[in-house]
């Protein structure tokens, strides 16, 4: 299993880290009141931490390397998915649960459950630009924000209802999307990721900026919630009703990403992600097919704004950092690119996680840093990986 | 197309000639002000930029967490500095070992970031190895906010104003011309390692072309470890400089200098030395000369419309080759 030389290694490897974090972990300095402290038990932890960190690290990798032939095996969850015993009752009791559960939790449940809802939105629409086009967007929160900044504008200046705006503002993304993406789809991959996380500071910078416009770091406040057609609802109904609508638009995203998928232009998206010449030789527009990518994702990114600014009624340019943009990335990557159900989940865990875990949520980046790291040297598939649609050719039972 | 590019360029450049004219008539010494400040500015630039550009150039790969290990370098010197200045060491000394222990500092996470999250995937897909950056530098950035703090931290005056540089000290303060000296110098050291050693030889004979460099027997992967250690050594200098010219430091702060710094090597033609130098100073005037004429509160906004524009238009920077890609 673990042999004597890793052991060896391992116990290097430690002591190289306690070197390597001395100055951060042990002292702390503090120039305004000029005090030092240190902290020496942080040695202790991160000797031990790191002993066990290279062991796990060895092992996983090796395993990795040795179990490279044996990889031709559908993921469990899809298999399950598969089996039409199993897929009804599972899908239906889902369906229950996600049916009951504003009723019989508290509303401060339903309010964080939404907000995970707007994340499962987020990533299934970066899903398609990340995992489907293999497009790395690193400015994603730029039609979030136009999203959300849409319904509150056109809202206090002008009165226009939820209802008016939610459509509007899934075409505002798609048109963003595709003004954005003209000029910088025909840059490689890594340069898109350093423009497109320009873009994402841009309007951020904006926003803060263009008082006059959007009202600065101020904010907006008093957006109200989606409007009721005449009912009048008190704070816990207003957050039921958003969970539905939020719900809606989930199985709604949730159908047309898998549609999408499966069809010509999804197709093209793998297939671009895999091999762009290839493809050009096979006769797909490069720049339209990466086009329509960037509009579609951008276009629920615009979605889940507008309910963001429904749901929390206040706005203001720190909803939309850089860190959102990579929280959103993080959803798609460690839940798995290019598969729906990966996305779904891990919104689901990376978002209810740390609400919950309340001692722990400062450590939250620091841990989505490090999966991401694990995830891509260890499975770059995600948690739950993608699988291709396959036919099977099925003799007649007669 | 071409004669469209020349005519477009032309008028640009008499619109920016005229408007440089006027104000200099108006104002020469605001001017020249603004000028020594985007020199300054640049300088500092430049100490990144050819860390994200030898990076680049050998293994072809953003790599994100350069920023962090500016950082990190910087907040090492910030750490030693303190420590030392508490025990009532002398000045001099405290500059010294700031300096080395950031330099050693950096390398070190240089060396280690390559091995955790690069190395592994230098077969894999673009996108992975690319995730896997911007992975590590969440970690840096999130690692080091845990264990110092969120806040902003005073960074002490590590470079002294001298007394001989009193009477130009209006003009440009004596820190300000060492940054622009130190630059000088490392790009220079850098540009001579890369010319004249073996190991300079073989990091330009990698990064052209990394079976065939093996096959003749270089250690491609001792090459890249090396180029990340040297690359994070010039951030490092880079870190400790700016630190102390701005007076001070944040977790946050190699993020936007990472991408500044980026913005230049793209501008000077990513994988070229000298282009990242001029890309450098490039940026750096721009930005001096459009806070100091336009709006000061878009300074960053300005940096990215920039790199826009020069990716649709010439996506291969100042100096940079256009490549043709191969099946």
């Amino acid at each position: 299993m673990i042999t004597k030389n890793e052991i060896k290694q391992s116990f290097f490897l430690s002591i190289w880290t306690i070197i390597l974090t001395f100055p951060l972990m042990v002292v702390k300095v503090n120039t305004i009141k000029n005090i030092v402290i240190f902290r020496w038990w942080n040695i202790l932890y991160v000797a031990v931490g790191a002993f066990f960190a290279s062991l796990a690290w060895n092992y996983f990798l090796r395993r990795k390397n040795e179990g490279k032939k044996t990889k031709d095996s559908i993921p469990v969850v899809h298999r399950l998915l598969q089996n039409h015993k199993f897929r009804l009752p599972f899908l239906a009791t889902i369906g229950v649960i996600a049916l009951i559960y504003p009723f019989v939790t508290p509303m401060y449940h339903t309010s964080i459950m939404i907000s995970a809802l707007v994340y499962v939105v987020l990533g299934l629409g970066l899903n398609i630009v990340v995992g489907l086009a293999g497009l790395l967007d690193l400015g994603y929160v730029f039609f979030y924000a136009i999203g959300a900044y849409a319904y509150a504008l056109l809202n206090l200046h002008y009165g226009v209802s939820f209802w008016v705006v939610l459509p509007l503002s899934a075409l505002l993304g798609a048109l963003f999307g595709t003004l954005l993406g003209y000029p910088v789809l025909r840059l490689r991959g890594d340069y898109l990721a350093i423009v497109t996380l320009g873009f994402g500071e841009i309007i951020r910078i904006v926003l803060e900026n263009w008082v006059d416009f959007s009202n600065g770091p101020r904010g907006i406040g008093n957006i109200p919630g989606p409007s009721s057609f005449g009912i009048e609802l008190n704070q816990h109904q207003s957050v039921i009703y958003i969970y539905f609508i939020i719900i809606t638009i989930c199985l709604v995203t949730i159908f047309f990403v898998q549609r999408l998928e499966n069809s010509r232009i999804g197709r093209a998206w793998i297939a671009l992600r895999d091999d762009e010449i290839a493809c050009q030789a096979m006769g797909i527009d490069k720049t339209k097919t990466k086009l329509t990518a960037f509009a579609l994702g951008a276009t629920w990114a615009g979605l889940a704004g507008v309910i963001f600014a429904a749901k929390t009624s206040y706005i203001n340019p720190m909803s939309f950092t850089i860190w959102e943009s990579i929280t959103i990335l993080c959803v798609v990557v460690i839940g798995g690119m290019g598969s729906a159900i990966g996305v779904i989940a891990g919104a689901l865990v990376l978002i209810l996680l740390p609400e919950y875990l309340r001692a722990v949520a400062e450590y939250r980046m620091l841990v989505f840093g490090a999966l991401q790291v694990i995830v891509m040297v260890f499975k770059p598939e995600g948690l739950i990986e993608a699988v291709r649609k396959t036919y099977k050719y099925e003799k007649n039972k007669e | 197309m071409r004669w469209l590019n020349i005519i477009i360029g032309t008028a640009i450049a008499g619109v920016l000639a005229f408007f440089a004219a006027k104000e200099i008539i108006n104002d020469p010494v605001y001017f020249l002000e603004l000028f020594l400040g985007g020199l300054t500015r640049g300088s500092i630039y430049a100490l990144i930029a050819v860390g994200y550009t030898m990076v680049y150039g050998i293994i072809e790969l953003i790599n994100f967490a350069h920023g962090e290990i500016y950082m990190i370098g910087s907040y090492t010197a910030l750490i030693v500095a303190s420590v030392l200045g508490l025990y009532g060491y002398n000045q001099v000394v405290i500059v010294i070992l700031a300096f080395v222990f950031a330099i050693a500092y950096s390398c070190a996470y240089g060396f280690t970031v390559e091995k955790i999250a690069y190395l592994p995937l230098r077969n894999a897909p673009r996108l992975s190895a690319l995730i896997s950056a911007i992975g590590m530098s969440l970690f840096l950035q999130n690692y080091v906010m845990l264990a110092q703090t969120p806040e902003y931290l005073p960074f002490p005056e590590l470079i002294p104003e001298l007394a001989i540089w009193e009477p130009y000290a209006h003009i440009i303060t004596a820190p300000e011309m060492i940054i622009i000296v130190t630059t000088v110098i490392v790009t220079a050291l850098l540009g001579m390692l890369i010319k004249f050693t073996r190991m300079g030889k073989a990091m330009r004979a990698s990064s052209q072309d990394k079976i065939m460099s093996a096959l003749v027997g270089i250690n491609v992967n001792k090459v890249v470890s090396t180029t990340f250690i040297v690359g994070s050594a010039t951030a490092a200098i880079g870190g400790v400089l700016i630190a102390s010219h701005v007076g001070q430091i944040n977790f946050f702060i190699g993020f936007l200098a990472g991408i500044k710094a980026f913005v230049a090597a793209v501008l000077g033609g990513i994988g070229s030395i000298p282009g990242a130098v001029l890309g450098s100073l490039v940026l750096g005037w721009t930005e001096s000369f459009f806070t100091g004429y336009f709006w000061s509160e878009y300074e960053d906004v300005c940096a990215f419309t920039f790199l826009v524009l020069i990716l649709i238009f010439r996506p291969s920077g100042i100096l940079g080759r256009k490549e043709t890609k191969k099946v």
